[in-house]
C-alpha cells in the first residue's frame, strides 16, 4: 500500500513528468489556434466535414481551452507543480539555515575557488586581518574557533535558494485566481440606451440575466473620429443609482473602466438609432423637457405650446459630424429654421421669449460588465512571477570560508568559497577578497 | 530630415554592417570587425534618432503617440531591440563574430519593415482600445525578450556551425568562433535574459487586456502562441536545469524557440485570426 502511494508520489514529483505536461501543453495549445473556437456545430461540418466534426465534438476540440483532456493537463501542471515543491523545498530550506560554521574543514581545500596563504602573524592577528578583508569587501563575516584553530565564514542571499520555489508558486497563485475568478465571478454585457438605467446584465456563458442589485445609468453616449474617419473616442457619462439616489459617476472610455462593489463595466460597443435626444428648457419658466425625435416628424411639448423637427441634415467642417436643421414653432409664431451641430447647445430668441435648445444623436452604449474576485491573485501571483525569476536567474548563494590555522612555526590561511549559480562573478568577488587578504598578510609572510 | 529618411538609411547601415561581420567571420580580418562595430552603432545612432523623429512627426499630425502601435513599427523597434542587445553583448563578451549572426536579424527585420508586402508605413492615429500606456509597456518588453530569442537562435546556428566544423576537423571556422562552451554559456544567458523579458511582456499583455475589457485571457490565437513560446524556452531551462541538456540540444532548441517566436509574431497575424490584427491591414 505504501509503496503503491510512493510510487504515484514519485510520478508527480518527478521533473519528467514536469517536461511531459509542458511539451503536451505546447502541442495542445496550437490545436485550439488552428482550429476555429466555440462556433456554432454547422460552421465545423461545412470547414471539415461530418466525420471530423464528430470527432472535434467527442473530443471538446471546439472548446477545448475549457475541455475536461486540456483542464487534467493543467491539473496534471498544478500537482506535479506542488509535488515537487514540497519534495525539495526541505532540503533547500536546511541550506538556507544551515550553519556553516560547522562545516567538515576538510572539504574547504577541495572547494573551487580555493587559496592559501602563509604568513607569521599569530592565529587571532591573521583572523583580525582576514575578517577586515571580508568586511571591505562588503562580507560580514562570523567566527568560530574549531579544531585549534579559527573559522570565518560569511556569505550572501542564502534566501535566494528560495527564488525558483518563489516562480512555482507564483503559477499555483494565478491557478488559484483563475479558478476563484470561474467560479464566483461572472462576464456579460449590457445595452443602456442613453438616459436609460438598468439593474441587470446578461451572462456570456447562457445569456442568463444577472441582477447586479444597483442601477447603471447611462447619461449620455459620445462617439468622435479622427480626421482620416477611424474612431478616436467612445465615451460613456456613467452613473451607479442605488435608491434613486446617484452615488457614483463617471465618464469611461474603452481601458478606462468603472468598478463598483466588485463589478466592473468596460466600455465594448455602441449602438445608433438613428434618432435624437432634444433637451429644451423655457429660460423663463425654467420648464425643462427631454425628448426622443425621429427626424421628419413634429414634435409637441405638452404644456408650453412648442412644437419642433428636424427637417433637413448637412456634413460639417469636421469628418464624420453633422449638423441639423431645426423647424421651431411657439406661441408667438413660427421662428426662422436654424441649424445646429450634433451635440452642441443654442438659444432660440423669439418675442419676449428664449429657449435653451440641445441636440444630439441617441445611442446605445455597449458595455462589458465582469466580477472577477480572483483578478488580484493572478496579479500577485504575476509579481512574484516576475520577483522570482528575478531572483532565481541573477541572484545566487555566495559563500566565503576563511579556516586560519596553525602548521609548525607558521599560520595558514585558507579562503575558500562555492556559489549556486553564476560562477564567473562570484569567482570575481572572491578574488576581490583574496587580493585584499594578500595585501595585507604580505608583510607577514 | 524626416524619420523616414533615417530608418531608410538604418536598414543600409545594417545590410552593410552585416556584409563586414560576414566578412570578419570568413576571412578573419580584424578591421573589418571594427568597421562594422562603429558602424553598427552609428547607424543603431540613426535609427535611435529615426524612432524618436516619428515619435515627434506624429505629435505634429495632432495624433501623438509612441511608434509602437502597428507592424511597421514593431518591426522598426524589435531591429532596434535587437541591434542594442547585440552591442551589450558584444561588449560583455568582447567578441564581434556573434556579429555575423545577430545583426542581420536586424537588417531582415527593417527590410521586411521597408519594402514587406502590405506593410503601411503612415503615421496612423490610435484607435481607443490601443489607447493606453499598456500598450507601451507591452510592446517594450515583449521586443525586448523577443530581441534575446533572435540572438540566442542566432547563437544557435552559430554553435552548430562550429561543432560541424570541429566534427569535420575544418580549420577554417574553427579558429574564428568563440569556444563551444562559451558559445553554449551565452545561448544560455541569452535564453535566460529573453524569457523574463518574455513572461513580463505576457503579464503586462494581459493587464492591458483586463483594463480594455475585463478578461486578462481569453485563448486568443495570439495569446496562446506567446503562451506556446513561453512553454518551450520553459522547457529548455528545465531540461538544462534539470536533466543537464547543454551543446546541441540547447542550440536546436534555441532555433526553435525563435520560430515559435516568429510565429507568434507573423503567423498569427497573416494565418489566423484574433485580437493582435494590427499586422493583416
Amino acid at each position: 500500500m505504501s509503496n503503491q502511494k510512493n510510487s504515484i508520489w514519485s510520478f508527480f514529483a518527478s521533473v519528467k513528468l514536469a517536461l511531459f505536461v509542458i511539451f503536451f501543453l505546447a502541442i495542445a495549445s496550437v490545436i485550439g489556434t488552428v482550429i476555429p473556437q466555440n462556433s456554432p456545430p454547422d460552421a465545423y461540418v461545412k470547414e471539415f466535414g461530418a466525420n471530423l466534426a464528430r470527432f472535434f465534438q467527442i473530443l471538446d476540440i471546439t472548446d477545448m481551452y475549457n475541455s475536461w483532456w486540456f483542464v487534467s493537463l493543467l491539473i496534471m501542471l498544478a500537482l506535479n507543480l506542488t509535488i515537487c515543491t514540497i519534495e525539495r523545498l526541505p532540503n533547500v530550506w536546511r541550506l538556507v539555515v544551515l550553519n556553516n560554521l560547522e562545516t567538515d574543514t576538510d572539504r574547504l581545500a577541495k572547494m573551487r575557488p580555493s587559496q592559501e596563504i602563509h604568513t607569521t602573524l599569530t592565529l587571532e592577528d591573521a583572523a583580525a586581518k582576514a575578517k577586515a578583508s571580508l568586511a571591505e569587501n562588503g562580507w560580514q563575516a562570523k567566527e568560530a574557533v574549531r579544531d585549534s584553530g579559527i573559522l570565518l565564514f560569511a556569505q550572501k542571499g542564502p534566501w535566494t535558494r528560495l527564488g525558483v520555489y518563489v516562480v512555482h508558486t507564483s503559477i499555483l497563485v494565478i491557478f488559484a485566481g483563475a479558478m476563484i475568478g470561474s467560479y464566483f465571478g461572472y462576464k456579460g454585457s449590457v445595452m443602456i440606451p442613453e438616459t436609460r438605467a438598468t439593474d441587470t446584465i446578461y451572462s456570456f456563458n447562457n445569456e442568463e440575466p444577472i441582477k447586479l442589485g444597483f442601477e447603471v445609468l447611462c447619461k449620455r453616449f459620445t462617439l468622435s473620429h479622427y480626421a482620416n474617419g477611424a474612431p478616436k473616442e467612445f465615451r460613456s457619462d456613467l452613473a451607479i443609482v442605488e435608491d434613486g439616489k446617484e452615488v457614483l459617476t463617471k465618464s469611461i472610455v474603452v481601458n478606462d473602466p468603472l468598478s463598483y462593489k466588485g463589478h466592473t463595466f468596460y466600455q465594448s460597443s455602441y449602438q445608433s438609432y438613428k434618432k435624437f435626444l432634444v433637451s429644451l428648457t423655457d429660460n423663463q419658466t425654467k420648464n425643462a423637457e427631454l425628448f426622443l425625435v425621429e427626424p421628419g416628424k413634429e414634435i409637441k411639448w405638452q404644456g408650453e405650446d412648442v412644437s419642433f423637427g428636424i427637417i433637413n441634415r448637412d456634413k460639417t467642417e469636421t469628418p464624420l459630424r453633422f449638423k441639423y436643421k431645426i423647424w421651431f414653432k411657439d406661441s408667438t409664431g413660427v421662428a426662422e429654421p436654424f441649424w445646429i451641430t450634433d451635440g452642441d447647445t443654442t438659444t432660440v430668441k423669439r418675442d419676449g421669449k428664449e429657449y435653451t435648445f440641445a441636440l444630439k444623436e441617441f445611442f446605445a452604449t455597449g458595455l462589458q460588465v465582469t466580477k472577477d474576485p480572483g483578478v488580484w491573485y493572478v496579479y500577485i501571483g504575476c509579481t512574484l512571477m516576475l520577483l522570482g525569476l528575478m531572483v532565481a536567474f541573477f541572484l545566487s548563494h555566495r559563500r566565503i570560508w576563511v579556516y586560519i590555522k596553525r602548521e609548525e612555526d607558521k599560520t595558514s590561511v585558507l579562503l575558500s568559497g562555492n556559489t549556486n549559480k553564476n560562477r564567473l562573478t562570484f569567482e570575481k568577488n572572491f578574488d576581490a577578497v583574496n587580493r585584499s587578504l594578500e595585501e595585507k598578510l604580505k608583510s607577514h609572510s | 530630415m524626416t524619420s523616414s529618411q533615417l530608418l531608410g538609411i538604418s536598414t543600409l547601415g545594417y545590410l552593410v554592417a552585416s556584409a563586414l561581420y560576414i566578412a570578419t567571420l570568413i576571412f578573419k580580418t580584424q578591421k573589418t570587425g571594427v568597421v562594422a562595430s562603429l558602424l553598427t552603432l552609428i547607424t543603431f545612432l540613426a535609427q535611435t534618432a529615426g524612432i524618436g523623429l516619428r515619435w515627434y512627426e506624429s505629435y505634429n499630425m495632432g495624433m501623438g503617440h509612441a511608434p509602437l502601435s502597428n507592424m511597421y513599427e514593431s518591426l522598426v523597434f524589435f531591429s532596434w531591440a535587437i541591434v542594442i542587445f547585440y552591442l551589450l553583448l558584444e561588449m560583455k563578451f568582447n567578441n564581434r563574430l556573434i556579429g555575423a549572426f545577430a545583426i542581420p536579424f536586424a537588417f531582415i527585420s527593417m527590410a521586411y519593415a521597408s519594402f514587406g508586402k502590405g506593410i503601411n508605413q503612415e503615421i496612423s492615429p490610435l484607435i481607443p482600445a490601443l489607447q493606453s500606456n499598456w500598450l507601451i509597456a507591452h510592446v517594450i518588453t515583449c521586443f525586448i525578450g523577443y530581441a534575446a530569442f533572435a540572438v540566442a537562435c542566432g547563437l544557435g546556428f552559430m554553435y552548430l556551425m562550429k561543432s560541424a566544423a570541429e566534427d569535420k576537423a575544418d580549420t577554417g571556422l574553427i579558429g574564428t568562433l568563440p569556444n563551444l562552451r562559451v558559445i553554449d554559456d551565452i545561448i544560455h544567458k541569452t535564453i535566460i535574459f529573453g524569457f523574463l523579458w518574455l513572461s513580463a511582456g505576457i503579464i503586462t499583455g494581459a493587464i492591458w487586456a483586463n483594463s480594455a475589457w475585463g478578461t486578462y485571457w481569453s485563448w486568443d490565437p495570439k495569446e496562446t502562441w506567446s503562451l506556446i513560446t513561453w512553454f518551450i524556452y520553459a522547457g529548455t531551462l528545465h531540461a538544462r536545469f534539470t536533466r543537464g541538456w547543454q551543446g546541441k540540444r540547447i542550440a536546436w532548441l534555441a532555433i526553435i524557440g525563435f520560430l515559435s517566436v516568429i510565429f507568434t509574431y507573423f503567423g498569427v497575424n497573416f494565418l489566423l485570426s484574433g485580437l493582435h490584427s494590427y499586422g493583416s491591414s
